[in-house]
């Protein structure tokens, strides 16, 4: 048992290479005390990442790790989970190596529903290649390859999974270590695969790109924590809170306090409200985090061993199979 | 002996008759084929056959582009190719004549579909004349058999659609093509009963149009129009036997060395011509330990059959050249994480979507040289339909030595193409041992995954969910002994050098190389690899019969060559290359082993042809002889 592991069980002797003040060494904390806090055994937990900053990580925890090649660890992870489906096996991706040259295998491990723990750091940058946009970028981002600002739309993650037919999407802040312990332990417990994207801050290239709400001074106003069939409110109080406009098919942001019976309450397994939710933007709405969606359904492992003939044991012979066929003897 | 025909051309030439089936996509040549195919084997006979169908799924009726071929060679062998020149033809329709007569043997019967040769069925294959009428047909034994019509009569009673009647064609030809070569039915009812053992109407007037071909054969009429063929039984060795496709031996050999490694099969493919046939056949071994994942693309292919060695099962995936092109990066981290992968790749014409219904061997460089940086890997080639069974067990098994990934090559051509096959007993196999750790080391668990053995180079194959034993891998350069990231000068230099001396590695547990026909040193010896075998071999064969000084010498170790290949090439006055490519084996004899070619490339997207591989031979012996020993040959002549 790893019941009586910490967190220092799980962190590698190696030296940690990221930018003093990067987002991910928050990261890094939290989810090496999560592993310890679920009690994670260190030998059926696996860290499987593509390139980018984000995905060095799997070198600094202590389970087994693969750094693999850019945009394909979801892939990758796909055939390990199939070879071994009792593994834990998380996926750390970022916004170019997920939502870029790898989205397309995002979709697929998401539409699939194959248990991998997708944790997508988004930035909004490219770190690791100094600082060009990326497909998560604000139009108007001044970078190396977009001197005078880029000019194409950014994809928004959370609509991704959800449009890929994701069933678990949850978000969480770098710092926010009680919102992010709370959304990457959910995503341990959920039988299925789960798309977490943790707002990350690149402190050289990107800084405080998601001030206008992971702000310490903004939390209150600009973060909403979603809790399954609780009230969707937040700011001072609980004073603000959001309702349905029939007329638009919108939310909109009302006084929870006098109009509190106006208020929605959560509903993780509401596709269309989460869609809602995921496409909430600051300063004009609070920003979801936790978790905004999730659903039970078969995963990919399970129906690929029940569609198997044997559950993909070998109980037949080779020498038995040569001669499933026509065969004739030469005297 | 056909008259007119030299003393020197008949030891050139082997009795067998070639066969071959043509008309729409849609016609069920393919399926007359192999029903065919299963009926000859029966009876004794050696074969070999080769699918020619449209890159089209139903090409426009009548046109053709749209005309499917099957070709069979068959007689008492050695039989080792699909045959030069058919001797017999049978086309559905117009557009499967104008097709096929290129291409078949002067005097060869032709048996034509006179229901579908109207105006507009010329019209469709582009024919101004009919060319029964307009002399393009001479030289030619023309039997004309309204084979849709006297279908269609024939099946009537059993109240069929007219276009499911019209599908019985392809039965009742072939009941008259059993009737010519003397082959009972028996077989050929079975699989029909089998076949539509849900559909009685269908079963009936299969049968039906089966017997009625057959009897038409017999009618006196016709006895003088269709020619009765005796084709020779082959002298096999003893044994159970049965017929085998590329596909299918390579699919049972991925099997096979999962079995004998004790380990499960990961195939991880995506759909491209002609490698899916293997991905169908995989999908029904599950039994065997072999588990399918049909992935998104080739790149997550590859990744995903990655992930599955990282697991401990053997993950293989496949695919053709530009498949192949696409995992090419990925290739490249199986060989820095140091895991086994098998690839598989079907080549077909290139480049880029280039034919891809069509053969071709031009993935050779692609294998060999194909990834960024200094990355080598074994590449295994096959030589025919049933060596694919042994070329996967062997691949496997230097995958799971060597912990390496490892290239196979096979063609459109070996992928399809089916020849009998002595059944191979399994109990002779060695298992495939694999690379264990096993007690937990004593100093860091990194160092101990990446303790290579001396020989081999290959490391322990670890894998998640082993306790103790957790470790990290990736793309990035590691420290040759610690397994962790390093960027040191002289560790990268020394980690290129470990990767070149694990693939020269292979060298050491090889089979030296031999010579398949003819002394081991002589004037020409002609060297191949891959699916040329059966024409080279069979053209070889043949010269030797009046020059002692020409050998045959096929490779199936590409990378590396086995270690006495160059000695043994030092010992012939000129080496001839054959290849369906541009010269690529040449390159690669001449880069490897310094050794300078005279080449012999054909890229018509069709395998070679014995007749062309033997004139070849014959020049060049002439040339470096000096000595005439070239026999007229008169192309396609029948036996």
């Amino acid at each position: 048992m790893s019941a009586s592991l910490t967190a220092k069980d799980y962190t590698t002797s190696q030296e940690v290479r990221w930018c003093p003040g990067c987002g991910d060494y928050a990261i890094l904390k939290t989810m090496t005390r999560v592993l310890a806090d679920v009690g994670a055994e260190r030998e059926n937990t696996v860290f499987i990442s593509g390139i980018g900053c984000s995905s060095r990580f799997p070198y600094y925890v202590e389970t087994y790790g693969f750094h693999t090649i850019h945009g394909r660890a979801p892939a990758v992870a796909t055939g390990l989970k199939l070879a071994n489906p009792e593994l834990d096996i998380w996926v750390v991706t970022g916004d170019g190596d997920g939502l870029s040259i790898g989205a397309n295998h995002l979709l697929h491990a998401l539409r699939r529903n194959i248990s991998l723990k997708i944790l997508l750091f988004n930035n909004e940058i490219y770190g690791l290649t100094k600082g060009q946009y990326s497909p998560t970028s604000r139009i108007g981002t001044r970078s190396p390859s977009s001197p005078g600002g880029s000019f194409d739309a950014p994809v928004s993650p959370g609509l991704y999974a959800l449009g890929s037919g994701a069933r678990f999407i949850a978000r969480a802040i770098d710092v926010d270590r009680t919102g992010l312990a709370g959304v990457l332990e959910a995503a341990h417990g959920y039988d299925g695969g789960a798309f977490v994207e943790i707002f990350q801050n690149c402190i050289v290239y990107n800084e405080d790109v998601f001030e206008s709400f992971a702000g310490r001074e903004h939390a209150a106003e600009r973060q909403l924590h979603v809790r399954h069939g609780e009230p969707l409110v937040f700011g001072a109080g609980d004073s603000k809170g959001l309702r349905f406009d029939t007329g638009k098919m919108a939310l909109e942001l009302i006084d929870a306090r006098e109009r509190a019976d106006e208020v929605l309450v959560h509903d993780e397994t509401n596709a269309t409200l989460a869609q809602l939710l995921l496409a909430m933007e600051a300063p004009e709405m609070p920003v979801a985090l936790g978790v905004i969606y999730r659903v039970e359904d078969e995963t990919f492992e399970a129906a690929f061993y029940d569609n198997h003939p044997t559950g993909f044991k070998r109980t037949g012979k080779v020498a038995d199979a040569l001669r499933n066929t026509n065969t004739w003897t030469v005297e | 002996m056909v008259s007119g025909m030299s003393a020197k051309h008949q030891e050139l030439h082997e009795p067998s008759v070639v066969v071959r089936f043509a008309g729409d996509s849609g016609d069920g040549v393919q399926l007359m084929g192999t029903q065919f195919v299963s009926s000859t084997a029966l009876a004794g006979s050696d074969f070999a056959t080769f699918p020619d169908y449209p890159a089209e799924i139903r090409a426009p009726a009548g046109t053709t582009f749209g005309v499917s071929a099957y070709q069979i060679n068959l007689g008492a062998g050695p039989i080792t190719t699909a045959g030069d020149a058919p001797q017999m033809l049978v086309a559905f329709n117009p557009a499967a004549l104008k097709v096929s007569l290129p291409l078949i043997a002067d005097g060869a019967a032709i048996i034509v579909n006179t229901t579908s040769f109207t105006r507009r069925g010329l019209s469709k294959a582009g024919y101004d004349e009919d060319p029964r009428s307009d002399g393009s047909l001479d030289g030619y034994q023309l039997i004309e058999v309204d084979i849709t019509r006297l279908t269609l009569e024939t099946v009537k009673p059993f109240g069929l659609s007219k276009s499911d009647a019209g599908r019985c064609k392809n039965f009742w030809a072939l009941g008259l093509v059993q009737w010519m070569f003397g082959l009972d039915l028996d077989a050929i009812e079975r699989w029909i009963n089998t076949k539509f053992a849900s559909k009685e109407s269908v079963r009936e007037a299969n049968l039906a149009a089966l017997h009625a071909g057959n009897a038409y054969g017999e009618t006196a009429a016709l006895a003088a129009a269709v020619p009765q063929l005796d084709v020779r039984k082959a002298k096999f060795e003893p044994g159970e036997y049965r017929g085998v496709r590329g596909g299918e031996a390579l699919s049972l050999g991925l099997a096979a060395a999962g079995e004998l490694a004790d380990r499960p099969i990961v195939f991880c493919s995506y759909p491209i011509t002609p490698a899916s046939p293997l991905l169908h056949q995989l999908a029904r071994l599950g039994k065997l330990g072999v588990g399918v994942f049909q992935a998104e693309d080739e790149i997550a292919a590859v990744c995903a059959a990655i992930g599955a060695s990282f697991g401990g099962a053997i993950g293989v995936t496949s695919s053709s050249g530009p498949g192949i092109a696409l995992k090419t990066e990925a290739i490249g981290l199986a060989i820095n994480a140091e895991l086994p992968l098998l690839i598989i790749d079907s080549q077909r014409g290139g480049p880029s979507t280039g034919l891809p219904t069509k053969t071709e061997q031009s993935d050779l460089y692609q294998a060999v040289y194909g990834r960024n940086a200094d990355a080598p890997v074994p590449v295994v080639a096959a030589r025919s339909p049933s060596d694919c069974f042994d070329v996967a067990i062997e691949a496997a098994r230097i995958a799971l030595r060597h912990m390496t990934p490892v290239f196979v090559m096979t063609d459109g051509y070996l992928a399809n193409a089916a020849e009998p096959w002595l059944i191979p007993d399994m109990d002779t196999y060695e298992p495939i041992e694999v690379n264990t750790l096993a007690k937990k080391p004593a100093d860091d668990v990194q160092t101990a995954v990446f303790e290579r053995h001396p020989k081999t180079f290959g490391r322990p194959w670890v894998s998640p969910g082993m306790p103790n034993l957790m470790h990290r891998i990736g793309g990035l350069e590691k420290d040759i002994h610690t397994g962790h990231i390093s960027y040191e000068a002289e560790n990268h230099q020394a980690m290129s050098q470990l990767r070149a001396d694990k693939v020269q590695s292979v060298a050491n547990f090889i089979p030296e190389q031999g010579v398949e026909v003819g002394p081991s040193e002589g004037a020409v010896a002609v060297v191949g690899w891959g699916s040329t075998y059966g024409a080279l071999y069979q053209a070889v064969r043949r010269v030797a019969r009046i020059n002692d000084r020409v050998s045959h010498i096929h490779i199936r170790h590409i990378n590396p060559f086995p270690p006495n290949l160059g000695e043994l090439l030092g010992g012939f006055d000129r080496i001839i290359v054959p290849e369906m490519n541009m010269g690529q084996l040449a390159t690669l004899l001449r880069d490897k082993l310094g050794v300078e070619t005279v080449q012999f490339n054909k890229v018509t997207g069709q395998p070679f042809l014995i007749q062309e591989v033997i004139d070849f031979v014959l020049d060049q012996l002439a040339d470096v002889t000096g000595e005439e020993s070239r026999p007229r040959i008169v192309h396609g002549e029948p036996t």
